[in-house]
């Protein structure tokens, strides 16, 4: 999907550039901004390197463990399907709260994990409730900190790269909520058919 | 609202007060393991160049081209109708299907329009709030053999439709 908008975007650009007689601003444009996207990645290492290394502080002292227990009884609730005490409850946990922080490489192998026990239970090709419920968690993306996004808003000059913060804090927490009502939804329409 | 973006500025100071003060009551060699997790961010940054420059120079030719303007004029009348900004547009599109892609082009839009416009605010709430839904659903249905996905894909879709438009009204609430 990426592959067709990614090469769509080109092809088309290139096409109207011949018609619309503009093919030296697309020439120009094309090396100005592969030098840009460069500046950016590498402008990125600053607060990547920061945030990265605070929270490894944060996870070494057993902060996002703390957080654990204050979650434990929502995922009971939101999981039903899954036994108290089992193994997949810790990976689902351990997986939001890595995502919350903006720990993309430490969420993904803890959800893979959480997946692995769901099959487990499951023991189907098919999709179960807790599977959805817990990739509805994950896609609505509940986000505290969304460290990427301040990152180019400091690479690009703004007066306050973090202001944006609250906004998406809200955002995120409507998104979730709105998964969640979804799934709840869904599942109930499913299940009397 | 304007308590809102003070808030904003006082979360992650406050974050990493906390995190410092326990650390260092539980007597954790703080400034080795900030250095150990440090390093990692060096990697992502540079695992994300192609990504994003990708991105950034297939955007950039369908700007400069004037096929992007020609695009977003035409579909003006219909979204400021509804109050969508037709800016956004690209962005909202590419969200749910590639992280990174949507990267790019929030970077794109920041740099066009400027972090503290309207456009910019909007594109950086509308990226850092949801998540990939189509990239999830592959890999991790994929990674352990699930075939029928059943509703999963309806219900993170429209979940990210909700952000959406979620996102445009407090981005326009609170910065007006």
């Amino acid at each position: 999907m990426v592959n067709i908008i990614w090469a769509f975007m080109a092809i088309v650009g290139i096409i109207y550039a011949m018609i619309n007689g503009t093919m030296e601003d697309v020439n120009e444009a094309l090396f100005s901004s592969a030098n840009e996207a460069v500046t950016l990645s590498i402008g990125l290492i600053s607060i990547l390197v920061f945030w990265l290394g605070i929270m490894n502080v944060a996870e070494k002292a057993g902060i996002l463990r703390l957080l654990t227990t204050i979650f434990r009884p929502i995922v009971y609730k939101l999981f039903p399907e899954i036994p108290k005490g089992h193994p997949a409850i810790g990976y689902i946990i351990s997986n939001i709260t890595a995502n919350m922080f903006g720990l993309g490489n430490a969420a993904t192998p803890t959800g893979l994990k959480a997946m692995e026990e769901m099959k487990k239970l499951s023991d189907s090709p098919s999709a179960s409730r807790s599977m959805i419920t817990f990739l509805a968690l994950n896609t609505s993306g509940l986000t505290l900190i969304p460290t990427t996004v301040i990152a180019i808003r400091m690479q690009y000059h703004s007066l306050a790269p973090t202001e944006i913060v609250g906004t998406t804090i809200i955002a995120s927490v409507i998104s979730v909520i709105s998964a969640i009502l979804l799934d709840r939804l869904f599942y109930h329409m499913n299940k009397n058919k | 609202m304007s308590f809102l973006t003070s808030i904003s500025a006082w979360i992650i100071p406050c974050f990493i007060l906390l995190v410092l003060l326990i650390a260092s009551i539980k007597k954790m060699p703080t400034y080795e393991l900030f250095v150990e997790g440090g390093k990692e961010g060096i990697h992502m940054a540079f695992r994300l160049l192609p990504f994003l420059l990708g991105m950034i120079v297939s955007i950039a030719i369908l700007r400069s081209s004037g096929a992007l303007e020609a695009f977003i004029h035409l579909i003006t009348p219909l979204l400021v109708w509804v109050g969508i900004p037709p800016e956004i547009i690209p962005l909202a599109l590419v969200r749910p299907i590639s992280g990174t892609a949507a990267l790019g082009m929030t970077a794109e839009l920041t740099n066009t329009y400027g972090p503290d416009s309207f456009i910019g605010r909007l594109a950086a709430t509308m990226q850092g709030s949801t998540d990939t839904t189509l990239y999830i659903l592959t890999i991790y249905f994929g990674a352990v053999g699930i075939q029928k996905m059943r509703y999963a894909l309806k219900v993170g879709l429209l979940a990210d439709l909700v952000g959406i438009i979620a996102s445009i009204i407090i981005v326009k609430l609170v910065f007006g």
